[in-house]
């Protein structure tokens, strides 16, 4: 294949009239200078791409490759929060590749309705990422571990009583967390616009002593950006065997795809 | 019921102010991945990417990071006071520490019987 062979690399869809002012300088995945397809009242953010690279097949394989996806993945990433600083943005999911300007054209026309309502939705709101780490060893000391009974003998009754004083307490840890990330996502849905809870980690790979038990993302008002981190901080405060983490603001990657497929 | 304060942090560790700041290096490549290649708009490109072969990717990766994350947080010696993994690490060391008199033994007294082996054995590769 020629590297004269290129495609277009999607980024993002936004409102069409101030497409130029928005794009500046700035570098895609490919190192190429991210420009704009015009579509009247949207405008798609792209980049010209080499097809050795960034073609089906080698797509598939990069992708694969955990250096190449996560250069990509942040310069993907940087681009669209660069066009977020200076207003509303529809992410577009990493390597969305379309032949040429024309076929990018045809899109916009074909989801034009579908991207201006997605459009009205993220205006002047951003993301933010809350997870929740349970304590295993704080949430089952919570709950009443009964003491051992003095001066017991180590027969086999007694290991099977304190095995099951162990399952019982791990159930309860399991079940205390649930409540409490159930409550800080309801206490949160009401300082954002929106919510969604992700599927959380693996407890097997997130360690014995902490797990994820709450994996949310709020679509937030941005001049409640700030009342919606002084309730993360505390909903910290009054959490037992929980630990809140932060990210963000994102673009609002999580919130797109809801006016889209519907 | 007691607050184990060294497992909270008082105010949530991220520390961003106003800005958007997921593009700089120091996000967390996991929640980045989480989001570009999970989230966004899903629209079918020209160039047909797996979509399915993506999300097991990610479901890889996040067992990776997650684990790598973990470690680093809690302490990376967190398996050490694993009862069950240091009973078996020391059965090891003690096996270990068998076999390593035994070899001291054979290479002290038997040196001379295996080079007589050996020659012992020509005759019969020449069969």
């Amino acid at each position: 294949m020629s590297t004269d062979d290129v495609a277009v690399w999607l980024y993002a869809v936004i409102g069409g009239e101030v497409a130029d002012d928005r794009t500046g300088e700035l570098t895609g995945v490919d190192g190429e200078r991210v420009r704009h397809i015009d579509g009247g009242d949207l405008s798609a953010i792209v980049g010209t791409v080499h097809l050795d690279e960034f073609g089906e097949e080698a797509l598939r394989r990069n992708l694969e490759n955990l250096d190449w996806l996560s250069v990509t993945a942040r310069a993907h990433d940087a681009v669209i929060s660069a066009i977020a600083r200076s207003g509303p943005v529809l992410p577009v999911r990493m390597a969305t590749v379309y032949l040429d300007d024309e076929r990018v054209k045809e899109l916009l026309n074909t989801r034009r309705q579908d991207f201006l309502a997605a459009l009205d939705l993220v205006t002047g709101r951003d993301e933010l990422g809350v997870k929740a780490y349970g304590d295993l060893a704080a949430l089952a000391a919570g709950g009443n571990s009964a003491p051992q009974p003095a001066g017991e003998k180590r027969s086999g009754t007694a290991y099977l009583m304190k095995r099951k004083q162990q399952l019982t307490a791990h159930e309860k840890a399991h079940s205390a967390a649930a409540a409490e990330a159930e409550r800080v996502h309801a206490t949160l849905l009401r300082h954002a616009v929106d919510g969604k809870q992700r599927p959380p980690g693996e407890p097997a790979v997130t360690g014995k002593r902490a797990w994820t038990v709450l994996n949310g993302t709020y679509l937030v008002d941005r001049n409640r950006v700030p009342t919606f981190r002084a309730a993360v901080a505390e909903l910290q405060e009054t959490t037992i065997g929980i630990e809140l983490e932060i990210t963000g603001p994102w673009p609002p990657y999580s919130f797109t795809g809801d006016v889209v497929s519907s | 019921m007691t607050f184990a304060d060294d497992n909270f942090a008082p105010v949530p560790r991220t520390s961003s102010g106003g800005a958007l700041s997921s593009s700089g290096g120091s996000t967390n490549l996991g929640d980045i991945l989480e989001r570009v290649l999970d989230k966004g708009l899903v629209i079918a490109g020209d160039i047909r990417v797996n979509l399915l072969d993506i999300e097991l990717l990610t479901i890889k990766l996040r067992l990776v990071i997650a684990s790598l994350e973990t470690a680093k947080e809690v302490g990376i010696d967190w398996w050490e006071h694993d009862p069950w993994l240091s009973g078996k690490s020391s059965e090891l060391q003690l096996e270990n520490e068998r076999l390593r008199a035994r070899i001291e033994g054979l290479e002290a007294g038997n040196g001379q019987r295996e080079v007589i082996e050996a020659r012992r054995a020509e005759p019969e590769d020449v069969d």
